[in-house]
């Protein structure tokens, strides 16, 4: 049985907790920021095990809660005008500003959901007739797979086949977020799987500003072990970056990884749901690879999209509350019907908390 | 609740939206005598109780490892038949075939009907057979509705649930809808996961022979998988139901691949599972009855059901805390890292 392996030891999980209490005085807030690690902490009530000045706040690494409004609308308005759609599930029921993409699918769109973005390419390359755009989403992690694709579809000198590009970048947006005057975060979980890729130096400068920081795996030991470490650097007044999630992440990253990225994509100013426009937070298609750009292709003109109205998103995603804060949450938004993405995305902050957390009609 | 514009592949998942379309579109209109929303029905004939159901296959793959939609029409009648402690007899077969389907594969699937109906000891009928225009189905559908006759012995109903209760599985869990998204996917997991398509006839009827009415409730997990049959109970018996984690039974590969797609394994579907809820005193019998059998040698006492009063489920984590087993809401959809 998998399902409890040396990462679910209940023991060993106590025993942890116990030397978190043992290094906690002060209140402290931790900010995880991959929406995998808010998922685990919901799942395994990692919160009953804290001391109370301990607090973990969930941040902006759900992919699809943090891409804007006006990328959903793109896509769902390429769809209604008979471009196939090919995306990754997550996005399926994601709220635009009219509708999702689900309910194109429904009247009729080809929306299509891919496992890999070489089932994209595979998919344009068996329906030439039919122009095909695959919305790249996603952090770090997703982006070298993406770039494959990428550069096959300029080897097979495919002519319908882009890509909406939508890829957005941790380091910066975590930087932004140690910079807001309402919210105090006095470390970071950083995420496992974008580490794996980047490794542990883009977040020195956080470190250099004294914010610790522990690469963390996503099980519920991996995620009490980094707690500690995080909370034993602040209790001793030290800030580096350090790496729990050893069996996965080194600390040089995925150099071949990250050069596949560099090959096709260039960073770029990117806007942020919740966050904003931020500098250096995104990327775009390179010059070369221009002719993969849906952007450029079918004219599109994205323009920030409002968001919906009473959606609490954009706070949740910079930790400035927490999904229980939301007057929509459990209410107005629910997994069927959500009003925002955090809601709905397997990553989301409020999804996490409502799927294990909460109890359904408001009575939270 | 909002009503939708148009019906959307969540609709028919088995979760909250499937419940609501249920609830909203078709009950008002249609359920006059007191029907339950159970996987049968249950119709009297003077004293002789006969179970009644029907279910539509839909399948893409239509073959994957460890069975087929014809197979899996078949089982899939039987098996909710059993749930109410019927004895399965008579199917009918219904056949939407598109416009230019290979003729060796509804060969197959023939033979393939045939096995599983010889297999589970019921007979075909009555059917039918129709063509429709390409596009118009997805290769093929296959139609079954069955007929049993209830054991004199069974008293089978959700509302019979009650605090003290234990709850079983006949085996692993999440096994059919998993092989079935790799299959579709082509996804390489370092081996194959087969379905677990097949029938629970034979077991539950050992179950209602040894324990007669303390076999309270039963229900296959298909669509929605075990969270949404929990939730389910909970709801019609108005009891909290709490399951433990490390008791679950789930092979390790079907675990690998939920969590690589980032699936909740108690939200894939089974299609040769049940989850039986039976009188406390009697858990340990009910679990040596189940494993005595083929298809139910991984089973497994997964939890009990706690309190009266507040339908819920929840689930004790290795960890000692709890977490809420919530109704799934839609289709599954595979996470993006």
């Amino acid at each position: 049985m998998r399902y409890i392996d040396e990462y679910q030891d209940g023991d060993k999980a106590r025993e942890i907790a116990a030397q978190i209490a043992e290094v906690v005085g002060e209140p402290l807030a931790f900010m995880e920021v991959c929406g995998t690690h808010s998922h685990a902490v919901a799942r395994y009530g990692l919160s009953e095990m804290f001391p109370e000045q301990l607090r973990l706040i969930s941040g902006p690494g759900c992919p699809v809660c943090v891409t804007p409004p006006e990328v959903i609308d793109a896509g769902i308005e390429l769809a209604r005008e008979g471009i196939w759609l090919a995306i990754f599930g997550d996005m399926m029921n994601v709220p635009g500003s009219q509708g999702s993409l689900s309910e194109v699918q429904a009247q009729g769109g080809q929306v299509r959901v891919i496992y890999s973005p070489m089932q994209a390419v595979e998919w344009a390359q068996e329906n030439p007739h039919e122009q095909v755009v695959f919305m790249g989403v996603g952090f770090e992690t997703t982006a070298p797979s993406v770039a494959v694709g990428i550069s096959e579809a300029n080897e097979l000198g495919l002519k319908n086949f882009t890509v909406l590009v939508a890829h957005r970048l941790i380091p910066p947006a975590m930087e932004a977020l140690v910079s807001q005057p309402d919210v105090r975060i006095d470390g970071f979980l950083c995420p496992g799987h974008v580490s794996a890729i980047i490794g542990s130096k883009p977040y020195q400068p956080l470190a250099d500003r004294g914010i610790p920081c522990v690469i963390a795996g996503f099980e519920p030991v991996d995620v009490l072990q980094a707690v500690y470490m995080l909370a034993r650097m602040c209790q001793q007044g030290e800030a580096r970056v350090m790496i729990q999630y050893r069996r996965v992440v080194r600390a040089e990253g995925n150099p071949i990884a990250r050069e596949k990225v560099a090959e096709v994509f260039e960073v770029a100013d990117c806007r942020w749901r919740g966050l904003g426009m931020m500098p250096d937070s995104g990327l775009r298609l390179r010059e070369k690879y221009r002719d993969f750009d849906a952007e450029a292709r079918f004219a599109l003109d994205l323009q920030a999209a409002p968001e919906p109205p009473g959606c609490e998103c954009g706070a949740v995603l910079r930790g400035a509350k927490r999904p229980t804060d939301c007057g929509l949450f459990g209410t107005a938004c629910l997994p069927d019907h959500p009003i925002g993405p955090c809601m709905v995305s397997s990553e989301g902050a409020c999804a996490a908390v409502y799927q294990y957390e909460a109890v359904r009609d408001g009575n939270r | 609740m909002k009503k939708p514009q148009v019906i959307t592949l969540a609709h028919g998942a088995g979760g909250l939206l499937s419940q609501q379309l249920i609830a909203e579109e078709f009950a008002p209109l249609l359920m006059r005598g007191g029907q339950g929303l159970n996987d049968a029905a249950v119709v009297s004939f003077g004293d002789i109780r006969v179970a009644f159901s029907t279910d539509s296959f839909t399948v893409s793959p239509l073959f994957f490892p460890g069975g087929d939609i014809g197979s899996l029409a078949v089982h899939g009648t039987v098996n909710d038949i059993a749930m109410m402690g019927a004895e399965p007899r008579f199917l009918s077969l219904a056949f939407v075939i598109e416009e230019g389907f290979p003729a060796a594969d509804l060969h197959h699937l023939g033979q393939s009907v045939a096995a599983a109906t010889e297999h589970c000891g019921v007979t075909v009928v009555t059917g039918d057979t129709k063509v429709v225009e390409r596009g118009a189905a997805d290769g093929l559908f296959i139609n079954t509705s069955g007929l049993g006759v209830v054991s004199p012995q069974a008293d089978i109903e959700p509302a019979r649930v009650q605090p003290g209760d234990a709850v079983l599985i006949n085996g692993t869990i999440a096994q059919h809808g998993t092989a079935v998204m790799c299959a579709r996917e082509e996804l390489d997991v370092g081996g194959e996961i087969v379905s677990d398509s097949a029938s629970v006839a034979d077991v539950v009827r050992e179950l209602i022979a040894a324990l007669g009415e303390k076999v309270h409730a039963l229900r296959d997990p298909t669509r929605g998988g075990v969270a949404a049959t929990l939730n389910e109970v909970a709801g019609l018996a108005g009891v909290t139901i709490e399951i433990d984690q490390a008791e679950l039974p789930i092979a390790p590969q079907v675990a690998g691949v939920c969590e690589i797609l980032g699936l909740d394994p108690l939200q894939v579907a089974c299609e040769g599972r049940f989850v039986a809820f039976v009188d406390g005193s009697v858990a340990e019998q009910a679990l040596a009855t189940m494993r005595s059998l083929n298809t139910g040698r991984e089973a497994a006492i997964i939890g009990e059901v706690t309190t009266a009063g507040s339908a819920r489920v929840q689930m004790r984590t290795p960890l000692g805390t709890t977490c809420l087993v919530q109704m799934p809401t839609g289709e599954l959809l595979p996470r993006i890292c």
